[in-house]
């Protein structure tokens, strides 16, 4: 069984960078189930979120691997009980006045919000884990889902205790 | 180690040399003294080729073009690089491989952008498959041309991302100095490896200004070398207790320039050492407890040895599938001690008991003291059993081969003949396929850095190109090139470069008329069915002809055809000093390497001759060759097959 693993890559923020590391999971086999860049509190330094579905013996090869490139700073992998995670969802549902408060009764229930109305449609923002967005998405499924877009999932340790703090001089 | 500048150094008029604390601690130092510049003017081709200067590089092999000719005009005036232009940018690539082989030093080529890049496409890719440490330096499209399909651009850094350690755009000319710093750390530290550094020519046009020593920054790279001290101590009690071990020896013992400590731990311990493709010369042929070269076609006392260990000491290698056959029955009984200076090596294709990541040289120095505690608090295993085991094969089975039944020439004895009489200070290289294999076999090298090959990609064409670097790193060493007649013709127009920049050296072509390996698999698991492998270099036509090739580029060309004329060929070969000589030695092209464990077999199977398989089972058997190329059936190509 394929396990799930969220790895937390700490990365020099230079050009090509993401091809990199992209490059290095396509050719050792590895499918990225989720990729998420953004910056960091330092200004040249990025983080990847990956999420990455392989056993533990595999994983402990592409985190070498992905140590060896040169503008990896620092990967840590957030195991999901000591780490918040959390996806972005957007999400276009048919909302006609027949149905839009049951529409909005679900964006009650799983405190997303309505960010965007029109006569005919409601566009939806969730943030959670990768579970509640897709069950959100579930129940909103029998209105008529018109367009999902979607981020990367990421993640943060929980306690006091910075991965950056120590990569990063 | 010959050092010898191709060119003497003028004395320079820059500021007197301080001492060095800054760049890069690589492992044969480039120059100790370093001399300080601060904010010099001058353009960004100026800068490249003062950073290459002041860095130690002292050749540097290439062919100029559009994109990159604004630095070949200061390389121009340049007293302290030399410029070899070469004839392909392959042979500029596998050149400066050469080079670094043959002294530890970092190889430099230079291409232009577009195809001139590409070309170096190979070598690049064979220098990261054997981690040898070269920096390959391209011009590209000025930076308003990148991403515009302009002439001659390729994304030379997109494509060589995964086959060099680092690649790098230089976006600005102050950048210069400590891109070339930073490429020269990283190819030469940690585990070594290509650095491609690629110049937009407008870079290279602007004016800047030089700094040097340049400061790196690579907050990504600490690579560790020095070993943990438990896992040495671990690996000491493995080792002194072991009743069955080997020293399982790789390139890495050659690019930590391990070969003395090495020496020392075998002589300690009495452990059988076996050297891998990649590690011929790092511990001497002669020595006793040399038991040959493991692998798909290594000596039955090498394979059977790892296969019956009961503890395997692999330093600096990396169980490639040439070494290990199938890995499920790959040494079922043995333990494993696996020193590499790239943890991602460590249990990467078998699991280690004790991983040690650290340079070779500091952990087999570090064994042998731990070794030797060891040894006086708890004594050690006795090794008589294991050693009479692996006499008596090396007794039944010793590297031979027969003469051809057809009358001609056989090709084990010419390489057998060329290792003799060149002997243990000539430096050997080869391309790819069954003369490469006997070259491995049938010369006996002593030293580190004499025997120099394409190991993990199989790059025909290898040795020309390779030979001329190596004879440019070395130039007092006799240097051989041991090549095929297929290979032969892939890099041959390097003789060329070699004529007129004045670069001796010595080529056999073993010329079977054949891509002889191609056609020894066709031979055993095809049905003698020899789909395109006869080259058409023997008989009447001789196309082509290789002494009238050899002449034509420069060279003196000579040939042997029989058992009589090989010594005095080669002797003559040897009495010239001042022109590359190339010898067609026209060989049978039935002769095949043996032993050989098939591809898809496991090692015990390995045959030490046709059909006769010594470890199987514990006896000798005799298998059919249909029933291992039933076996085989996946694996059919063999310069990259399974």
């Amino acid at each position: 069984m394929w396990e799930r693993h969220t790895l937390s890559v700490l990365v020099e923020d230079k050009p090509g960078v993401l091809a990199r590391v992209s490059g290095l999971f396509s050719r050792r086999g590895f499918n990225i189930s989720s990729l998420a860049v953004g910056p960091t509190e330092h200004p040249e330094v990025s983080r990847m979120t990956i999420v990455v579905d392989v056993d533990d013996f595999p994983l402990e090869q592409v985190t070498k691997q992905l140590n060896k490139l040169i503008h990896v700073i620092k990967i840590v992998e957030l195991e999901p009980a000591a780490s918040v995670q959390r996806q972005l969802l957007l999400v276009k549902v048919r909302a006609d006045p027949g149905v839009r408060s049951q529409v909005l009764e679900v964006v009650e229930l799983f405190r997303a919000k309505a960010v965007d109305v029109s006569p005919e449609a409601l566009t939806i923002e969730a943030t959670g884990t990768a579970e509640k967005i897709a069950a959100l998405l579930k129940n909103l499924e029998p209105y008529g889902v018109r367009e999902i877009v979607q981020s990367g999932t990421i993640a943060v340790g929980r306690g006091p205790r910075s991965i950056t703090a120590t990569a990063v001089r | 180690m010959s050092t010898a500048t191709p060119r003497p150094a003028p004395a320079s008029p820059g500021p007197k040399p301080v001492p060095p604390p800054v760049p890069p601690p690589a492992r044969s130092p480039q120059p100790t003294a370093i001399r300080r510049f601060d904010a010099v003017p001058m353009t960004g081709a100026q800068s490249l080729v003062r950073s290459l200067e002041e860095i130690g590089c002292e050749v540097v092999f290439g062919i100029p073009g559009g994109t990159i000719l604004p630095a070949y005009d200061p390389l121009l005036d340049s007293t302290r690089v030399r410029h070899v232009l070469v004839r392909h940018e392959q042979g500029a690539g596998h050149a400066a491989t050469g080079y670094a082989q043959a002294t530890g030093k970092v190889g430099v080529c230079m291409a232009t952008s577009g195809p001139g890049a590409t070309n170096l496409v190979t070598p690049i890719a064979d220098a990261h498959m054997d981690s040898i440490p070269i920096v390959a330096i391209t011009g590209q499209q000025s930076r308003a041309l990148i991403g515009t399909d302009a002439f001659q651009e390729a994304d030379i850094t997109g494509i060589t991302m995964p086959i060099t350690k680092h690649n790098m755009l230089v976006y600005d000319a102050r950048d210069i100095p400590r891109a070339i710093t930073e490429a020269f750390h990283l190819a030469s530290t940690g585990r070594q490896g290509p650095v491609l550094v690629d110049i937009p020519k407008d870079v290279l046009q602007e004016q800047t200004t030089f700094t040097w020593p340049a400061e790196m920054k690579l907050p990504g790279y600490r690579p560790t070398t020095r070993p943990h001290g438990k896992q040495i101590r671990e690996a000491a009690k493995l080792i002194c207790a072991a009743r069955q071990p080997v020293l399982y020896v790789g390139g890495g013992v050659l690019k930590a320039e391990a070969s003395a400590e090495l020496l020392r731990l075998g002589e300690l311990t009495g452990i059988p050492v076996v050297t891998t493709l990649m590690a011929r010369g790092a511990f001497p042929d002669s020595h006793p407890q040399h038991v040959g070269m493991p692998g798909m076609h290594g000596t039955v006392a090498a394979v059977a040895a790892m296969q019956r260990s009961d503890l395997l000491v692999a330093l600096g290698a990396r169980f490639d599938d040439r070494v290990t056959g199938v890995l499920s029955s790959f040494a079922p009984h043995a333990q494993v001690i696996h020193a590499d200076i790239d943890p991602a090596e460590i249990s990467k294709n078998r699991r280690a008991d004790v991983p040690i990541v650290g340079d070779c040289k500091e952990v087999v120095t570090e064994l042998i003291d731990a070794v030797a505690a060891e040894r006086g608090e708890h004594g050690h295993a006795d090794l008589a059993p294991w050693w009479a085991q692996l006499d008596d094969l090396r007794a039944r089975y010793p590297l031979g081969y027969d003469w051809p039944a057809d009358g001609s020439l056989s090709p084990e004895y010419v390489i057998e003949r060329i290792g003799r009489i060149a002997g243990p200070d000539a430096v050997y290289t080869a391309g790819v396929g069954q003369h490469q294999m006997w070259a491995a076999q049938f010369i006996s090298y002593e030293k580190p850095r004499s025997w120099l090959n394409s190991g993990g990609l199989g790059t025909m064409g290898f040795a020309v190109p390779a030979a001329m670097g190596a004879k440019m790193a070395r130039p007092d060493a006799v240097v051989w090139a041991i090549d095929g007649d297929g290979c032969f013709q892939m890099t041959n127009q390097e003789l060329a470069t070699c004529a007129i920049e004045g670069i001796p050296i010595k080529v056999a072509v073993i010329n079977n008329g054949n891509l002889g390996m191609v056609r020894q698999w066709q031979n055993l698991f095809y049905k003698e069915r020899y789909s395109n492998t006869d080259l058409g270099t023997h008989g009447s036509r001789r196309i082509p002809d290789f002494k009238l090739l050899a002449e034509a580029m420069g060279c003196v060309g000579l040939r042997a055809e029989s058992r009589e004329e090989v010594d005095l060929v080669i002797k003559h070969a040897m009495e010239i000093d001042d022109q590359p000589v190339v010898i067609d030695f026209v060989v049978g092209a039935d002769a095949q390497v043996w032993p050989m464990v098939a591809a898809g077999t496991g090692n015990s199977e390995i045959m030490a001759a046709r059909n006769i398989r010594p470890l199987f089972d514990g006896d000798e058997i005799v298998a059919g060759v249909d029933e291992i190329a039933a076996v085989t059936a996946e694996a059919q190509n063999p310069q990259g097959g399974n």
